[in-house]
């Protein structure tokens, strides 16, 4: 239903970083399996949502078969046991309990949501540790999601926003992992016996985090968690993902027949667990990251109205993810629109932002410190983050006080020695439909 | 973490209303003597609230030549007031740790917040400010028209799935003002004015037009006695008279084509079909929602298990239907074929699926799954404030109320095989059928093989 969805929504781009208030605790503990479990009870609903993340994301995919890790993680629910996918859809509908999760860069995630009640959460907790312990990844169902994944990416390289989102990871990763991409190439490469490798060395005991959120007992937790961990191989494969090299400025255009140019400007930016993590989000929330409030929505849409949509994120994640800003506008004003974002992005760099700004950004952050929790579903994002980048358990009560510390230097210090012209990469793709552009007179200065 | 844009879906979630608990009275409702109606729903697991403003008018009140007026001034709602500059509303909110924004449909325009509970009372008195004393000037409103024009190629222009929507949207309806865009044609966002949205604004803004919705960690006197103090002083104003716009008869198929550069062709299917008008009665609506369900309600669903795992004809395809709205209602199916298949393989596919159920009807296990989803779907609802907050709004501004709720579930838990077999052969008739389909144009400098070419 959702493309049909008759709404229009004004752009609010969320990227808040992480906070919560300090009433989460997180209990951890280690199941005799060797599995790390992350836990935060909660019976105000009788729901239980359960998450568990492996070290299976598409950067362990081997070069030539990008994708390996998202099939693998697309077939867990394909079959399972004695169940078929059919079947297996069923049994989750017959209980009411919904399976999601996906793959990004690092993680493979599997979520499960149920009602606590005995019968439908047993009926789908069951279920779960089927498709875990014996996936059977059936060839046909392969073959089928291959051909699925060529359509989809056939289809998806005709669009300029995938077009310019691919140019700018490859740009700012290159060889990296991060910078894999999917072709039809090495989607055809993957075979069966490559997803049961790679799930079994990768959705292993020592590579997963189990975060559980909800109305169960800790001694329920416990024994679910046992229970998952006792039927997975305890340790697989030791890769890690390698660190990354800054790119080299690179200007790149991309012609595409649409009316808006899909631009994206950045470089790599920062991990998990980076020594700038703060000054750089917050600084970031001012720049870009904030919503309405931004310098760049403020010069680029409320000043000018040359976009509906303008910001900027880090992304942390294991290695250097990516800071990137982004618009998309007519064509015949991208050269107006590009000026702006660089002279802004110039400015921010050279002063940082202003005492008001910083004072701003803290407010936002620290004040609305109990909105990011405020349901299970964002608990268990954070809990499953902190779970799987290992952070420290009290992360989420640090948080605040990090931020509350910072000092305009610190931020202006941080944004020059990290967000830096000579590695910056800008993708600018389409635009060459807007019929304005078309029938723009010749300059005459 | 990612950046992304604030989603909501319209499904079989959000038939119901708040599941309230048995023995108490929540959520609590009145309305000020000047109209404004008031609904509070306490939530009180985390410090943490939303409020909502939700004025009963959208797209379905424009007229021709002004279409889209109703979102444009939805985003000049945040120009200011005769106290408050332009920008100010969102920086207030953002300082109190929050996040704001507001989204137009056909049926309703809303606006929300979401901030600390203990900053309700704020947050009311900016929606006050703006419900009555908007103040935005020629020059906000010269660029914010530009700022929709980029939305609109952003979600329409330069997306060939939302262009075939559009169209069939614009096929199947003749006087229906569904016909219509929600974001307006782009040749009348052209000629729009700001006085165009400041007589939009006059028109519709008043207490008499709207609803408060506040959802979280609040006691619902203290709010009661907020709003009156905030909005308690407004008149209350004539509105315009509603006409109803009754959709004509169809008597044959019509078909459209949408040509844009795409790899995969496409298709949307839409029939003609009931709307909820009375709770109680119109199980015609119950049984067609769950035809839908069972057509592609989960995985395993119809459509999913024959047509793209079984026989593969399509990469993706759906269904769907909602059926409660203030206009009339159609339900569609979509598909893109897999290569070597083509649409019109596409649309027969889709079509056996509803024949089958006409045929044969369906299963009391698939009846049994779309009954289990229903009520699950009725507690986790209740984790996201948003979630029930949009839910009460949504049902008010279309006329109906959160107390249907209950009410709409019991009767949707009662809708038996036979029902829904009987909805399948009395509403899929071509002579009420509406088909768009997009013909790919192909992309000039084809990047796909540079990309693929550029590969390390």
């Amino acid at each position: 239903m959702q493309k049909f969805s008759a709404f229009l929504i004004s752009l609010f781009l969320w990227f808040a970083p992480g906070f919560a208030r300090a009433a989460v605790e997180i209990q951890h503990w280690t199941t005799p399996e060797g599995a790390r479990v992350y836990f935060v009870p909660s019976d105000a609903l009788p729901i239980l949502d359960l998450q568990l993340d492996f070290a299976a994301g598409s950067a362990y995919d081997p070069a030539d078969k990008a994708s390996l890790a998202s099939f693998t993680r697309r077939l867990i629910d394909a079959g399972a046991g004695s169940l078929d996918e059919d079947a297996i859809a069923n049994r989750l509908a017959d209980v009411g309990a919904q399976m999601g999760g996906g793959v990004d860069d690092d993680r493979a995630s599997v979520s499960l949501r149920t009602l606590s009640s005995k019968t439908e959460r047993d009926g789908a907790l069951d279920l779960l540790v089927t498709l875990m312990h014996e996936p059977t990844f059936p060839e046909d169902v392969l073959v089928r999601e291959r051909k699925r994944a060529v359509a989809d990416l056939q289809e998806a390289l005709t669009q300029p926003d995938t077009i310019a989102s691919r140019r700018f990871t490859q740009a700012i990763y290159g060889d990296h992992p991060y910078g894999r991409l999917a072709t039809e190439a090495t989607i055809g490469a993957v075979g069966r016996e490559d997803v049961v490798r790679f799930f079994r060395s990768h959705y292993t005991v020592d590579r997963m985090s189990i975060s559980l959120v909800g109305d169960v007992t800790r001694q329920e937790a416990e024994a679910i968690a046992s229970r998952i961990a006792s039927g997975l191989p305890r340790s697989g494969g030791h890769d890690t993902i390698p660190p990354v090299a800054l790119p080299a400025a690179a200007d790149i255009r991309v012609p595409h027949p649409s009316a808006q140019a899909h631009v994206m400007i950045g470089m790599p930016g920062i991990t998990r667990e980076d020594a700038d993590y703060y000054p750089l989000l917050i600084g970031n929330y001012v720049l870009g990251g904030g919503g309405f409030v931004s310098r760049l929505m403020d010069e680029v849409r409320e000043k000018r109205g040359f976009a509906y949509s303008t910001y900027s994120y880090f992304a942390p994640q294991q290695q250097a993810g990516p800071f990137q800003i982004g618009l998309q506008t007519k064509g015949s004003q991208v050269s107006d629109a590009l000026a702006v974002v660089d002279e802004t992005v110039r400015t921010f760099i050279a002063d940082g932002p202003t005492e008001a700004e910083l004072t701003a950004a803290k407010d936002y952050t620290i004040n609305g410190f109990g909105l990011r929790l405020d349901s299970n579903r964002k608990v268990l994002g954070y809990v499953s983050v902190i779970g799987f980048y290992r952070l420290p358990l009290d992360w989420l009560e640090q948080y605040p006080k990090a931020v509350a510390s910072l000092t305009v230097e610190a931020v202006r210090d941080a944004f020059q020695r990290r967000v830096k012209p000579d590695h910056m990469v800008r993708v600018v793709v389409g635009g060459d439909g807007d019929t304005a552009h078309a029938a723009a007179p010749p300059a005459t200065q | 973490m990612k950046h992304g844009r604030v989603s909501v879906g319209l499904g079989l979630a959000l038939l119901a209303g708040s599941l309230s608990l048995p023995a108490v009275a929540n959520p609590f409702e009145t309305t000020l003597e000047n109209g404004l109606k008031v609904i509070v729903k306490e939530d009180r697991r985390a410090p943490s609230v939303v409020n909502m403003v939700w004025y009963r008018v959208g797209a379905i009140d424009e007229i021709d030549g002004s279409t889209g007026v109703a979102h444009v001034l939805e985003h000049m709602m945040f120009k200011g007031t005769d106290t408050l500059p332009a920008g100010e509303f969102n920086k207030r909110v953002a300082a109190m740790g929050g996040r704001d924004n507001a989204f137009t449909s056909q049926d309703y325009t809303a606006y929300f917040q979401q901030v600390p509970s203990d900053r309700i009372g704020d947050v009311i008195g900016l929606e006050a400010d703006r419900m009555r004393h908007l103040n935005f000037s020629d020059a906000e409103f010269a660029k914010e028209i530009e700022v929709v024009k980029e939305e609109r190629r952003l979600r329409t222009d330069d997306k060939p799935h939302s262009l075939v929507y559009e169209q069939l949207m614009a096929t199947a309806f003749i006087a229906h003002p569904y016909r219509r865009p929600v974001i307006g044609w782009m040749t009348d966002l052209d000629r729009m004015s700001a006085d165009d949205a400041r007589n939009w604004y006059k028109t519709w803004y008043a207490p008499n037009n709207a609803t408060v919705v506040v959802v979280g960690d609040v006691d619902h006197d203290a709010v009661f006695a907020q709003v009156r103090a905030a909005f308690g002083g407004f008149k209350a104003e004539t509105l315009p008279a509603r006409r109803t716009i009754v959709e004509p008869d169809q008597s044959g198929p019509r078909r459209s084509v949408v040509r844009a550069p795409a790899e995969l062709p496409y298709v949307a299917m839409a029939w003609r079909a009931p709307t909820l008008r009375d709770v109680g009665k119109d199980r015609d609506v119950y049984a067609l929602q769950v035809l839908a369900a069972v057509l592609d309600g989960h995985e395993g669903a119809r459509i999913q298990k024959h047509i793209v795992r079984g026989s593969q004809v399509a990469v993706s395809a759906g269904a769907g239907f909602d059926g409660t709205s203030r206009g009339e209602s159609v339900f569609i199916v979509d598909g893109t074929p897999s290569r070597g298949k083509t649409v019109a393989d596409v649309e027969a596919a889709l079509l056996a699926e509803i024949q089958a159920v006409q045929k044969d009807g369906v299963s009391p296990e698939e009846l049994g799954r779309v009954k289990a989803q229903v009520i699950a779907g009725q507690v986790y609802k209740r984790d996201s404030l948003m979630g029930q907050a949009m839910e009460i709004g949504a049902m008010d501004a279309i006329g109906m109320s959160w107390k249907d709720d209950e009410r709409m579930i019991e009767m949707l838990r009662s809708v038996t095989a036979e029902e829904v077999q009987s909805v399948a052969q009395r509403y899929f008739s071509d002579e009420t059928l509406s088909v768009a389909v997009l013909e790919p144009l192909p992309v000039e400098n084809k990047p796909r093989t540079r990309i693929a070419g550029a590969r390390h």
